[in-house]
């Protein structure tokens, strides 16, 4: 069974970077997939890869992390720009999903869907 | 203080506190990608053709430590760039040792290796901060559209760091520049084969474009 938790951005947006990558941890450590409302900025997301490296261990392989931003832009080279300003600030639209590597096996994007894969636990 | 006053004098006199010799150079990517191999490849038509800067492999991590070959300089059409070049480790989200044993690797080796392996990741992602230039590498063959990649560019461009992305593996038949063009149409994109050595020499031309001196 697979456990999803909806973390929207009004439970984060007052925590500090390195609070907020504890809380997003705690539950992924949990075995649960997180869905959190918005995205994190750039430095919260290498820290967040970074404090996941240093919390690997024999029960806890790392993480799947995915982001989706909603485009209004038409033009690819501004939808560029308007994800990598997103990347840099942090926002509240889109939904980031991370989930334990040992649940989630691969989150694929292409740039209109997104498909989420699990391991099966009786292979 | 002292640090603004002389960022503004050097925003006015650039040659002021010109005390850097040699900019640095990075290689950043996802883990096989080829940015050892490019590494390798850099080093030996610069500096020799015995010259190899990291060992390569088809096992994912091969390069577990960030390593410096200093003192490259690429001369092209009466122009001289020098710079210190960066290989790093693969940056992943994820790192398993039982992944290893796919390759033959006894469990020892291969936990030893996964323990590297997360250090390798957590130095690469500390020396984004004194990097000059990054080439991304990323394999062409591969979907673009990971978070790896958009959380690598994300924080260069958060840094103002100029970035050229190599679409490497352009031998194999399922390469995709394209692909890679369009998920990242802000940058410039050289299709290459770092294994091969073809269009090399694209990258470097496209590498004088991108740095400002």
């Amino acid at each position: 069974m697979l456990t999803f938790q909806y973390v929207p951005f009004n439970e984060i947006q007052n925590l500090s970077s390195e609070r907020r990558i504890s809380k997003i941890l705690g539950i992924v450590k949990r075995n649960k997939i997180v869905l959190m409302q918005g995205r994190l900025k750039s430095n919260e997301e290498t820290a967040l890869i970074e404090r996941t490296m240093q919390e690997v261990s024999k029960e806890f392989k790392g993480i799947e992390l995915c982001t989706i931003y909603p485009n209004s832009e038409k033009n690819k080279t501004a939808q560029f720009k308007q994800m990598i300003l997103k990347v840099i600030m942090g926002d509240r639209d889109g939904l980031t999903i991370i989930g334990p590597a040992t649940v989630v096996k691969e989150i694929k994007r292409n740039p209109d869907k997104i498909e989420l894969f699990t391991y099966n636990k009786r292979n | 203080m002292m640090n603004n006053l002389k960022s503004f004098l050097n925003k006015l006199m650039p040659s002021l506190f010109k005390t850097k010799k040699h900019i640095k150079l990075g290689l950043y990517g996802p883990p096989n990608a080829g940015k050892s191999t490019l590494a390798n490849k850099i080093c030996q038509d610069w500096l020799g053709e015995d010259t190899k800067m990291s060992s390569v492999s088809e096992i994912p991590h091969e390069t577990r430590e960030v390593k410096v070959q200093e003192n490259i300089s690429i001369k092209k059409r009466g122009k001289q760039l020098s710079f210190n070049l960066i290989d790093t480790p693969g940056i992943a989200t994820k790192i398993d040792y039982e992944d290893f044993l796919k390759h033959k690797m006894n469990k020892k080796l291969a936990k030893e290796r996964a323990k590297e392996a997360t250090k390798g990741v957590i130095e690469a992602i500390k020396w984004l901060d004194n990097m000059d230039c990054v080439i991304v590498v990323l394999d062409s063959t591969m979907n673009p559209y990971s978070q790896v990649n958009i959380t690598i560019i994300g924080n260069l461009a958060a840094r103002n760091i100029p970035v050229l992305i190599a679409a490497n593996k352009t031998d194999l038949k399922k390469a995709n520049i394209k692909g890679i063009e369009a998920a990242f149409p802000q940058y410039p994109v050289v299709g290459i084969s770092a294994h091969k050595g073809t269009n090399v020499d694209e990258l470097y031309e496209t590498l004088f474009s991108i740095i400002k001196r």
